[in-house]
């Protein structure tokens, strides 16, 4: 087993006729992801990677089955229409790629989604990889190896270098999430801790916050009464000043909330190890799977 | 994106918004012609993208026009040092001309999403005047929150509550819940990740002012703004940031450290940069060069970074996912070529694409020390800055 994603999973491509959607389409076919239509509007009746594209979700649903996921390539300013459009289909995952949507059409969609049963990931994240079986965004396959560790990130390229010590030290990962940089993003940090903290084929997590917001001390919240698996934390930011946007729209200090120390703080309490070196994130779990017996 | 006070109230005011009439000046001649305008006594306000201009001396009193004008004359210019400008300060190139109000109570009021949720939420505080998270700090049963259902946006009822808990009854109580159902119409209609009247007032002669407004737009909601997009002070800001964005980096931060950093990602450029402090250097940007493909904009960082005549030492720390190494590698050289690099560049590459992108380095004449891993990257980069220092 694994979270979210694997190798039965049935995925719809939205933006699949797009520079950057074409591209990654490619790599998830390649991976061993069941790509099984594309949708662009306007579009319809072509094929792109050998998959037939579609005008609508529904269009789509209608002629292929079952979708179980739908992954999302559409520019910012439709962002949140696609994803809207993947839910009233009824698709139990979406996974959005796009960064740049505005928080304001964000809002809506969380409302939206609220009172169903569909888990939104992202956006502006790298998307969700099971290694070995399937891989639905945009990170590069070739890291990830097959293993009982889930990683989660709000940071794209922090999963990468965080999968990447764990694969180097012979590490393997059950599932693999990002859940986006955003300031309003479908699944936190804490819902993802609870499906790794329910899956058997996850011994320990990996996760990697960043400066902005209070996720990580909801997180710790969770952890602290439900969470008995090793969780290692590493928070990305320490040198960050105060009042500035890094990057990520979420990712600001604002007051004395959103430090990296005072996320440290919580997450230590909670019982989470944590790594103070973005290099140590892989050497510090290795140490903790040992300590626990379970490597 | 900031605007400036009197562009917020001016935007506040289409809205529904009372604010104290005034306008803007830039010399010291127009501020004596509104102060005459509006009659009684005024005030001259500093215009900077910044807070605390009171205590700065940005803030003047006047009492006639003549008093306007020599404000003005002493403020338009001045470098205004407040806590939220830093040492260095900001140059004064505007005022704001205003009549003076005479205030019964301060308050506070704004609207903003709490991430924690994903709502919209209208804030308010009986303590008005002071920062919201000093507030919160030393005073947190001053603060009231409303929630908003976006679906159904704001109701009157939410006000009411809101207008009750800040003791805004009687003859205040419509007045009060109509600016919050136009402060919140504007925040959403105008993607605002921040809309704040700080001080809200209560004027003697019983009515509700926006004495100050700041607001805080989305920048990814830029695109269907080009009203606020044309408010815009590039003069508010670094002027290196502002060439970052011009030549399609958006996120380009300057720092006062000595490494300069090309990195692809926010969470992994701000890990870089962690990295560089831990082994003992540090940064001279955060520079995040996102998923564009295109080499020209690994040109353009590289030329960014190093038109900082700190920087002693360049790390390039790619990790491709949706960025190509192959891609970054051909703007390196390109870079190489084109600015005739002479700071010494510590690159760390990994990721889609990164055979063909070593090959393409490793036959060019960049010279550059590689590294394996992101910590011996970060101790390279900070031993080469150490050399060129």
């Amino acid at each position: 087993m694994s979270i979210l994603v694997n190798k039965e999973t049935r995925v719809l491509v939205q933006g699949i006729t797009g520079r950057e959607g074409g591209f990654q389409t490619e790599r998830c076919i390649e991976y061993g992801t069941k790509v099984v239509a594309g949708c662009t509007p306007g579009r319809g009746g072509e094929t792109a990677y050998g998959v037939p594209v579609f005008n609508t979700v529904a269009d789509a649903v209608e002629a292929q089955g079952p979708i179980d996921c739908s992954l999302i390539f559409v520019p910012a300013p439709g962002a949140a229409d696609a994803i809207l459009e993947a839910a009233n289909s009824q698709i139990k995952v979406i996974i959005c790629i796009t960064e740049g949507i505005p928080t304001i059409d964000m809002m809506r969609v969380k409302r939206a989604l609220r009172d169903s049963n569909l888990t939104l990931i992202g956006p502006n994240c790298p998307g969700v990889i099971t290694p070995s079986e399937c891989r639905v965004g945009i990170m590069p396959g070739s890291v990830f190896s097959k293993g009982r560790v889930g990683v989660v990130s709000r940071s794209g390229t922090l999963v990468y270098e965080a999968v990447d010590q764990l694969t180097r030290l012979g590490i393997g990962q059950s599932t693999c999430v990002g859940v986006g940089g955003d300031p309003i993003i479908g699944t936190t940090q804490r819902q993802v801790l609870e499906m790794f903290n329910n899956d058997p084929e996850t011994d320990a997590i990996v996760m990697i916050g960043e400066i902005g917001g209070t996720a990580e001390q909801e997180a710790a919240e969770y952890i602290k009464g439900n969470v008995k698996k090793p969780i290692v934390a590493f928070i990305a930011g320490s040198t960050a000043p105060p009042g500035r946007r890094m990057g990520h729209a979420g990712a600001i200090i604002a007051g004395n909330t959103g430090t990296a120390a005072s996320k440290k703080a919580a997450l230590a309490a909670a019982g989470a190890v944590i790594c103070d070196s973005p290099a140590e994130i892989g050497a510090t779990t290795l140490s903790v799977l040992k300590e626990r017996g379970l490597i | 994106m900031k605007v400036h006070e009197y562009q917020a109230k001016e935007l506040l005011a289409k809205y529904g918004v009372p604010v104290p009439n005034g306008r803007v000046a830039t010399t010291p001649r127009e501020a004596r012609e509104i102060a005459l305008e509006l009659g009684g006594p005024s005030v001259v306000k500093a215009q900077i993208h910044a807070g605390g201009r009171g205590k700065g001396g940005g803030i003047k009193l006047a009492a006639n026009a003549d008093e306007a004008e020599a404000a003005a004359k002493q403020v338009i210019g001045m470098t205004l040092v407040t806590p939220q400008t830093g040492p260095e300060g900001r140059l004064v190139r505007s005022v704001l001309v205003e009549e003076q109000t005479p205030v019964e109570r301060e308050l506070y009021l704004a609207a903003l999403i709490d991430s924690s949720t994903g709502f919209p939420v209208l804030m308010g505080s009986s303590a008005g005047g002071m920062e919201i998270e000093e507030v919160a700090a030393t005073n947190p049963e001053a603060i009231h929150r409303v929630s908003i259902d976006p679906a159904a946006g704001f109701q009157p009822y939410e006000g009411r509550q809101l207008a009750f808990a800040l003791g805004l009854t009687g003859d205040l109580l419509r007045p009060a819940v109509a600016l919050m159902a136009d402060l919140y119409r504007f925040f959403v209609e105008k993607d605002c990740s921040l809309a704040e009247i700080n001080p809200l007032v209560v004027t003697k002669d019983n009515r509700i002012l926006a004495l100050d407004a700041k607001l805080n737009f989305d920048d990814n909601a830029a695109f269907r703004h080009a009203d606020i997009l044309a408010l815009r002070d590039k003069d508010e800001e670094d002027p290196l940031e502002v060439r970052a964005q011009e030549e399609g980096i958006s996120n380009y931060v300057k720092l006062d450290g000595n490494i300069g950093c090309v990195v692809n990602g926010a969470g992994l450029a701000m890990a870089t940069m962690d990295a560089i402090k831990l082994a003992g250097g540090e940064p001279a940007n955060f520079l995040d060069i996102a998923t564009a493909n295109d080499p020209q904009r690994v040109v353009n960082a590289l030329g960014i970074i190093t038109s900082d005549p700190n920087v002693k030492a360049i790390l390039i720390n790619i990790f491709g996912g949706m960025a190509r190494v192959d891609i970054i590698a051909e703007g390196i050289i390109k870079a190489n070529e084109d600015l005739k690099l002479n700071v010494p560049i510590v690159a760390r590459l990994a990721g889609t694409n990164l055979e063909e992108g070593v090959r393409m380095l490793e036959a060019s004449s960049v010279k550059c020390e590689r590294a394996e891993d992101l910590g011996e990257a970060a101790r390279k980069a900070v031993a080469a800055a150490k050399v060129g220092a």
